[in-house]
């Protein structure tokens, strides 16, 4: 027990077993045991889980990305955009969406690695104007199946099937392919940082940025690659919740961004950069579906289930320090 | 009369026991020096006796009462002060807001009394360090001027016991020449004294008596007068050492492998030129502020300043990065290992191998296999004691942690290495199997630029010797001829 308490992987897989337990004592007269409510837990935590990964990426670098709520609503309105209204193809689409997800990235990463400007402060900045961009381009409306013509009357147009493929569940109804998407996403973000030698790099100026560059590290060449793939990321979970969503929403995703650190952090991977992984995240991305979920099925009111989401997020927190 | 006792004093950090068991006595009113080497728990002994770390096992009495501090606070009110090596607290506030940190003079309970507070704070500065404005900001003092900052503190609020942890390493000649005078002078005010140390001729001018700690364990104590350098070393390491004075010739048969030609960085060193031959050891002396760290920098591609050429093999590299230059066979082992040298948070393996890209990728993939071998060859080579690769650097001594840097820079079998500062604050063991190493890179064919304000350091190894003053080299000796005189007054300029 006292050497599994002794890692932040023990800690966080004990946090988990927790609430897992609180659900079996909870279990709203065996809703937990059924398969659906999992499913339904998973694909709920999908699009979060997604942002999760992202912001796990730039956290160890000791960034934060505050823009990952703003990306996504901007992405599920691109993408509305592309395929609803202007008719583009689903691969084009995705294409331009993502394309677009990995510039607003690289903007951030490019202005934190190159003039030194606090990850909060870039990104910050890149939360705002994405929203206004979202505002912008779809006009403050939700771009759905309804068309404004130019007489202020609607028409309807049909949504292209690639929403319904995105927004489905798959495998006899067992699976949502939003949760597939995020597993992706987590496994290539796994992938990438821990076993490429850009992600061991990302560790390293997360460790100490300064002796990461007197090692020959190009500091602004992996903070760019970091804050890009975080905003490619944000463009996958954009488009999944336009799918779920059957539009795209310009005020999708607004504070997402503090859903997904709170995951990342309840895992155990440090703010202060350096220290972590994606396996983390994920236990964190349970601990909270699952939190959520058990409160739901158990008919907790939101008033309540804010306020112990907030108490719990906060334990989690304090018992994973108290390891250090 | 014993007045502290130390009772199987046991203290651990994590799998590491910092302190195992350890027994002894401090009389009232002597000046007890504590020795070791780093990682041998001298100042976590201190730290233990200040209330910063808990005991683990055992007990110690102060007067004969055992002692129960649960913080830094109550061991002050105790009369138990500790001066640190470097103080940190908050460097923008004023002094006399940190010397109130906590408790400061109130109006009505609630208001900062702000004019008592000055008046108080300097009545506490006035017996040690009156030249100090108690209105200027911590950051923009010296360490010297922070340290009696300290000692006022701990004396005005009544300590009469004082620890000190290694309180000259980073002050100038006549800075700790001040506060040895005023170490005598509390002395003479019965004030009793625990100076954790690890340099020679200041305990033997300080100390009363002498404990030495090795590994964690409690070896012995003498009194001041009956120990000799000798006997002292050999109870730090447990064995005695071998001359570490052989003097080196020059060498002249290997071809130039560093070529530098009217190295300038504005406002830091001008036109430089030097040269390092495969095999040879150069030194490159100088005092605080001549430009040698700065000189360094700008070979490995950190100023982007600098104008000039350097050259390795022949091959110009003065326009490539960091990395290129790297690839180019430049190695550069940084002056401060803690801020320059290492990510302490992360494990040995992470730290060593963040040099060697090329050599454990394949693709863009890690080859994990190919980097734990060349990992722990480097650890094994070293002889760097960590229980695995995967321990945070931060659990590691001083000495080991050094190690880790010299390892990660080793691993990439460079043609040309600027070490600078290559040992400092390591112990005596650490720093000759250092001496070693560097002196086995060099017969192995590579060329080594070492950077060093240990003149005995710089005599015992180097071939060649250059001197830099304010920003430029002012003279070139050879190794087997100089002497620390002749190479005080040029760096001095007398």
């Amino acid at each position: 027990m006292r050497t599994l308490l002794r890692n932040h992987i023990g800690r966080a897989v004990l946090s988990l077993v927790l609430v897992m337990i609180v659900g079996v004592l909870f279990n709203a007269e065996g809703t937990f045991f059924r398969w659906d409510t999992h499913r339904d837990m998973l694909r709920q935590v999908s699009v979060y889980g997604i942002l999760a990964a992202a912001s796990t990426i730039v956290i160890v670098t000791g960034g934060i990305d505050l823009s990952v709520g703003s990306l996504l609503g901007l992405s599920a309105v691109l993408f509305s955009l592309f395929s609803i209204h202007w008719g583009w193809g689903p691969v084009q689409s995705i294409a331009a969406t993502l394309l677009i997800g990995v510039v607003c990235g690289m903007i951030s990463g490019g202005v934190i690695g190159r003039f030194k400007i606090q990850p909060f402060i870039a990104t910050l900045a890149m939360m705002v104007f994405a929203r206004g961009v979202a505002k912008l381009v779809s006009g403050g409306q939700k771009i759905s199946s309804a068309v404004q013509t130019a007489d202020g009357s609607y028409s309807y147009v049909s949504v292209p099937e690639i929403f319904d493929s995105i927004g489905t569940r798959i495998w006899n109804d067992n699976i949502a392919v939003v949760t597939l998407l995020m597993i992706a996403v987590l496994f290539a973000a796994w992938i990438f940082l821990s076993q490429t030698v850009a992600g061991r790099e990302l560790y390293a100026i997360g460790g100490n940025e300064e002796a990461a560059k007197y090692s020959g590290v190009s500091i602004p060449k992996n903070i760019l690659l970091a804050y890009s793939i975080s905003g490619l990321f944000c463009a996958v979970a954009g488009i999944a919740q336009a799918a779920q969503e059957m539009q795209g929403d310009p005020e999708a995703g607004a504070s997402y961004e503090l859903s997904a650190i709170a995951m990342v952090v309840i895992g155990g991977t440090s703010l202060r950069g350096g220290i972590g992984g994606i396996h983390l995240t994920i236990l964190g991305i349970l601990i909270i579906g699952y939190l959520e979920k058990i409160l739901s099925i158990n008919a907790v009111g939101e008033e309540t289930r804010l306020m112990l989401t907030g108490i719990i997020i906060l334990a989690a927190v304090v018992f994973q320090k108290k390891g250090h | 009369m014993s007045y502290i006792n130390f009772e199987q004093v046991t203290k651990r950090f994590g799998g590491t026991t910092a302190l195992d068991s350890v027994s002894f006595s401090i009389n009232e009113g002597e000046c007890h020096a504590v020795m070791g080497e780093n990682g041998a728990g001298k100042s976590t002994l201190g730290k233990i006796l200040a209330g910063i770390h808990r005991l683990d096992g055992g007990s110690i009495s102060v007067g004969g009462v055992k002692t129960k501090y649960q913080s830094a606070r109550d061991a002050r009110i105790a009369g138990i002060g500790m001066v640190h090596q470097e103080l940190a607290l908050c460097p923008d506030l004023s002094v006399a807001e940190n010397l109130f940190l906590g408790n400061p003079p109130r109006r009505w309970g609630l208001f900062v009394d702000k004019n008592k507070m000055f008046a108080e704070a300097n009545t506490l500065l006035q017996e040690i360090a009156p030249e100090i404005d108690v209105h200027r900001t911590m950051r923009s003092l010296s360490v010297a001027q922070r340290q009696l900052i300290q000692i006022s503190s701990a004396i005005g609020t009544g300590a009469n016991i004082l620890i000190f942890d290694e309180p000259t390493s980073s002050l100038a000649e006549t800075e700790s020449q001040r506060l040895f005078s005023i170490i005598a002078d509390l002395k003479r005010r019965g004030v009793t004294i625990i100076y954790v140390s690890h340099r020679m001729p200041e305990v033997f001018h300080l100390a009363d008596r002498i404990s030495v700690l090795r590994d964690g364990r409690f070896i012995g104590t003498m009194t001041g007068s009956e120990a000799t350098e000798d006997s002292l070393v050999q109870m730090m390491i447990g064995r005695s050492l071998q001359s570490d004075t052989d003097r080196r010739e020059e060498v002249d048969t290997g071809n130039t492998v560093l070529e530098i030609d009217s190295l300038s960085s504005p406002g830091l060193f001008q036109s430089v030129t030097l040269n390092v031959k495969a095999g040879e050891i150069v030194g490159v002396v100088g005092l605080v502020g001549a430009g040698r760290s700065e000189l360094a920098n700008a070979i490995f591609g950190l100023d982007p300043k600098s104008t000039g050429k350097i050259m390795i093999s022949g091959k110009e590299i003065s326009s490539l990065s960091v990395r290129k230059r790297m690839r180019a066979g430049l190695a550069y082992l940084p002056e401060d290992r803690s801020v320059q040298g290492l990510a302490l948070d992360l494990n040995c393996r992470q730290n060593i191998s963040i040099t060697i890209p090329e050599k454990i990728r394949r693709w863009i993939f890690l080859n994990r296999t190919v980097e734990s071998s060349i990992v722990n060859k480097f650890i094994s080579i070293l002889g760097i004691k960590t229980p695995s690769s995967e321990n945070p650097v931060s659990n590691l001594s001083g000495g080991n942690q050094q190690k880790i840097v010299l390892a990660k820079w080793l691993a990439r079998e460079a043609k040309v290495y600027i070490l600078d500062e290559p040992t400092r604050g390591i112990d005596i063991g650490a720093k000759m199997s250092i001496h070693n190493i560097i002196r086995k890179t060099a017969a192995d064919g590579a060329a080594i630029l070492l950077i060093s304000s240990e003149l005995p350091e710089i005599l015992s190894l180097s071939n060649r010797i250059y001197v830099m003053r304010n920003g430029a080299l002012v003279g070139e000796t050879k190794g087997s001829t100089a002497t620390q005189g002749s190479l005080l007054r040029m760096m001095s300029g007398l």
